[in-house]
């Protein structure tokens, strides 16, 4: 089971700059590293990671297997409307997670 | 205490020198200055890059390069006119020059950008940021890891 973790408020000011952070399990194998038999683990990695407010897209990143094991990232977002954030990642083996939260702007 | 801090540099040097000798036998193919020069070279081109607006911020000595905290923060008003369009990072002795590429837009207010890296040895990190008016700012910063990643797998 995936886990994911999201930090974001429920509520907003319209205009206000607001901190978003989430959170994945995931084990960011490099594909550099030997493992106790002596091969190469394969690589599995999440290669993007994407945020979106009602679908329009706020933020995009690639990560590269610098990126930590549970990959976690923290951004800005202004908010401008009541309605969904959706935070995305795709990566190896067909990874593909979705999750939204909620958001009120008054 | 003069004593202090001779034993300090020695015990640490051994740290260092005995986590290197263990990397060796299975250090893979690693960046060199010269593919994270070639990498950069690749997102900005020919333009110039200006030190300055980008602030980078990881701890200089680093004990543990499986995680280590890494914020890039930009001064920019984040205007439709004015704001920035990307944050790049990058590092010197990864076995891979890239660490990421975030694009960002006038909807984040902030430009920042904050996340966990794992670092393979002691070396400098860059961050690069275009903003929309096609320039580019940078900031560096050298650490030293006491506890590489990418080693075998313990588990």
């Amino acid at each position: 089971m995936t886990q994911v973790l999201i930090n974001a408020p429920k509520t907003a000011k319209k205009g206000e700059v607001i901190e978003l952070k989430a959170l994945i399990l995931h084990p960011m194998e490099t594909g550099f590293r030997p493992g106790t038999n002596g091969r190469i683990i394969p690589r599995n990695i999440i290669e993007r990671f994407t945020a979106s407010w009602n679908g329009n897209e706020i933020l995009r990143m690639d990560l590269s297997p610098a990126i930590a094991a549970n990959p976690f990232v923290s951004f800005f977002a202004v908010a401008t409307e009541s309605g969904k954030i959706t935070f995305r990642w795709t990566g190896d083996e067909g990874f593909a997670v979705e999750e939204s939260v909620a958001i009120d702007v008054a | 205490m003069p004593g202090t801090t001779k034993e300090g540099t020695t015990r640490r040097t051994f740290i260092a020198g005995a986590a290197l000798v263990s990397v060796l036998p299975f250090a893979p193919a690693r960046a060199t200055p010269e593919a994270m020069a070639a990498a950069i070279k690749e997102v900005v081109g020919d333009n110039a890059i200006r030190e300055g607006r980008v602030t980078l911020d990881l701890p200089p000595l680093i004990e543990n390069g499986n995680t280590v905290p890494l914020t890039v923060s930009v001064e920019s008003p984040m205007s439709d006119a004015d704001h920035v369009k990307a944050i790049h990072v990058f590092n010197e002795k990864n076995p891979q020059p890239h660490v990421f590429d975030a694009r960002l837009g006038p909807r984040n207010g902030k430009a920042v950008i904050a996340t966990r890296i794992k670092l393979g040895d002691s070396q400098k990190i860059v961050a690069i940021a275009e903003t929309s008016k096609g320039e580019f700012f940078s900031a560096s910063a050298d650490v030293i890891v006491t506890l590489a990643a990418c080693l075998e797998d313990l588990t």
